[in-house]
């Protein structure tokens, strides 16, 4: 099991209904860490429209995640 | 350079930074709040960003256009917070010796700040409900 804190944004902050949280969860990589907190929120959206940053770097979703991480998960984008 | 600003941006005094006695050309672009989208009619548009990677990425941006199409300067400033209809949300300015690296620099920028800045926007539509952009639209073609 590894602590990991997540940090929601735009649509994935509403739907959660808070900002940030931290979880105790068996996760090897940021796409476990996203089906985790779709499981415990109940979101649909799928991984692929959106972007995950591991430790404020941008990632991949087989980034691996280590004890400690904040993974911060981005709704799709809409700049400009 | 690369700002993220809850003021109105002004583009005449933006555009004073990029003068360089090299430069030829100059291309702005400015992008606007405008009062529809999708058959909706807008009230007014919130962008919420997460400042510490919008600018490490807007700065891998404006690298990339340099080594694409070599500019003399590029400056790019993004709204965050409320924004009412016909304010400027995002500026783009570049100027270089021809007008060629101006414009496809220019767009360049433009293009890849929409679809990688952590930057979203919520509409605020005149029959008072509102909607994240892109993402609902995301959802419902998956």
């Amino acid at each position: 099991m590894k602590t990991i804190t997540v940090r929601y944004f735009a649509m994935f902050r509403e739907h959660a209904g808070l900002d940030e949280e931290t979880l105790t969860i068996e996760a090897n990589t940021a796409a476990d860490v996203f089906s985790a907190t779709r499981e415990r929120h109940g979101s649909a959206e799928p991984s692929g429209h959106c972007k995950v940053a591991i430790n404020d770097v941008m990632a991949d979703w087989g980034s691996p995640v280590s004890d400690g991480d904040t993974v911060l998960l981005f709704p799709p984008v809409a700049g400009g | 350079m690369i700002l993220l600003t809850v003021d109105p941006i002004s583009p005449d005094d933006l555009r004073k930074q990029l003068f360089d006695p090299a430069a030829g050309a100059y291309c702005g672009f400015e992008g606007w709040i405008r009062n529809q989208n999708d058959g909706q009619a807008v009230l007014r548009l919130e962008y919420e960003a997460y400042e510490p990677l919008a600018l490490t990425e807007g700065e891998k941006i404006l690298a990339e256009a340099q080594h694409k199409y070599p500019f003399s300067h590029a400056h790019c400033v993004h709204r965050t917070g409320s924004l009412e209809i016909g304010e400027c949300a995002v500026w783009v300015g570049v100027s270089a010796p021809h007008r060629d690296e101006a414009f496809q620099a220019c767009r360049y920028i433009i293009d890849q700040l929409k679809v990688r800045l952590p930057i979203w926007k919520k509409e605020h539509y005149v029959d008072g409900h509102s909607g994240w952009v892109n993402c609902e639209r995301c959802a419902k073609s998956a």
